[in-house]
């Protein structure tokens, strides 16, 4: 038996190599993945919504929840100025979790667990949000820095680390997402290890398997949800300009 | 670590923009206007349901209360009348006991007048079989018939003395 890294897993296989002007596009197994995520989305909510039910059956009470959870999300963190950005929110929402779930079916591939995706995802909420705050407020987005009532001796202290803070965003919101997805997957690998390795005394491991796909289904689910519920922390920051 | 082959980062990069531009205008375009239509249109219906309920309350709240108002009215015109016929009746046998009242006391006043005349007459009476008797008296005693006009003058010094 041949011996496998728990990390082969999140190997990117080329499936068609593509080049586009010098840029390399080629379709990989992440792009299946997400091509799968945006056919699921959609066609859960195409379908789900086919009926237009006046009282909604199993499929459309789940995306009629998806867009209440998403609507109440964004009404409670940022206010009746989020309403424009709902299409965004709700985008993200549909396909981090997506992708999330997806992972977890076998054989599969979790286009989240790479750290380019996540912090490309991460970029676009953080320009995204930087843009808008500018927009809204001009030059006064710089007092956001500044946190009120802040004594001038402070200042040189405090601003600096108001200012690393900001520009971490990004980046914790990435990571959290991608470790997150990465250390669940590589936990049921290796844990897939031990029961062919343990032979009839795998069924311990088996068991554990299990306990833990239950885990990561709700990792799955609750990652998804603060990346989009930190995002809405953040647009509302950009919009009303508070700590 | 395969998450860090700087080499498959720009397909990775790509492919995300495809697909997340695809979703978020699949989700823009469609999808919501469509979850936005079925949630209004149900709104809308409750809201609907809402106010024809109120507006039916309202009306059964009103027919209660011109029910009840009429209801009022009807017990306090039959109270009136009520009242109105105990004062007739109260008035009218008021009116036949102070009929009744002086006829009896007319009838009263006549039989008095009656018995005194009676009364008179009786006196009268008395005088003259007094007389009488004293006459016969008299003449049984001491056989001799009296003078009239002594006897009348005894008997009615007597008559006076009893009085």
């Amino acid at each position: 038996m041949k011996e496998q890294s728990p990390l082969t897993q999140f190997e990117i296989k080329r499936l068609i190599d593509i080049q586009l002007g010098g840029v390399d596009a080629s379709f990989t197994n992440s792009s299946l993945m997400m091509i799968f995520v945006l056919v699921l989305a959609t066609m859960l909510i195409s379908l789900g919504m086919s009926k237009r039910a006046m009282v909604p059956g199993r499929w459309q009470s789940i995306v009629e929840l998806a867009y209440e959870f998403i609507a109440n999300m964004l009404r409670e963190n940022v206010g009746s100025e989020g309403r424009r950005y709902f299409p965004f929110i709700f985008t993200l929402f549909m396909f981090i979790l997506f992708c999330n779930l997806l992972g977890l079916v076998p054989y599969s591939f979790t286009v989240t667990s790479h750290v380019i995706v996540t912090f490309a995802l991460a970029a676009v909420v953080f320009v995204g949000v930087t843009i808008i705050a500018l927009v809204r407020h001009g030059f006064m987005f710089f007092t956001f820095f500044v946190p009120p009532g802040l004594p001038v001796v402070l200042a040189p202290l405090l601003v600096p680390i108001e200012v690393i803070s900001y520009l971490a965003r990004p980046i914790t919101l990435s990571l959290r997402l991608f470790a997150n997805m990465m250390a669940g997957h590589t936990m049921l690998k290796v844990f897939g290890g031990f029961v062919v390795a343990l032979g009839l005394f795998g069924f311990a491991p088996f068991v554990f398997i299990i306990a833990i796909y239950a885990l990561e289904l709700i990792v799955a689910v609750l990652q998804a949800y603060v990346f989009t519920v930190l995002t809405c922390l953040y647009l509302n920051d950009a919009i009303h300009l508070q700590h | 670590m395969p998450q860090l082959a700087t080499a498959d980062f720009v397909p990775q990069l790509v492919w995300l923009a495809i697909t997340f531009i695809a979703l978020y205008l699949a989700m823009w375009r469609v999808a919501i206007p469509r979850i936005v239509d079925v949630l209004e249109e149900r709104q809308r219906r409750i809201d609907d349901d809402l106010m024809r309920a109120e507006s039916l309350k309202r009306e059964a709240d009103e027919a209660l209360a011109a029910y009840e108002e009429a209801l009022g009215e009807a017990r306090a015109n039959a109270q009136r009348t009520a009242s109105e016929t105990r004062d007739a009746i109260k008035k009218q046998a008021a009116d036949r006991e102070a009929e009744l009242d002086e006829a009896l006391a007319k009838e009263n006043e006549a039989a008095s007048s009656r018995i005194r005349a009676a009364q008179v007459e009786a006196q009268g009476n008395i005088r003259e079989i007094a007389i009488d008797a004293a006459r016969a008296v008299t003449q049984c005693l001491i056989g001799t018939e009296p003078d009239d006009g002594a006897v009348g003058a005894a008997v009615d010094a007597a008559l006076e003395g009893n009085r």
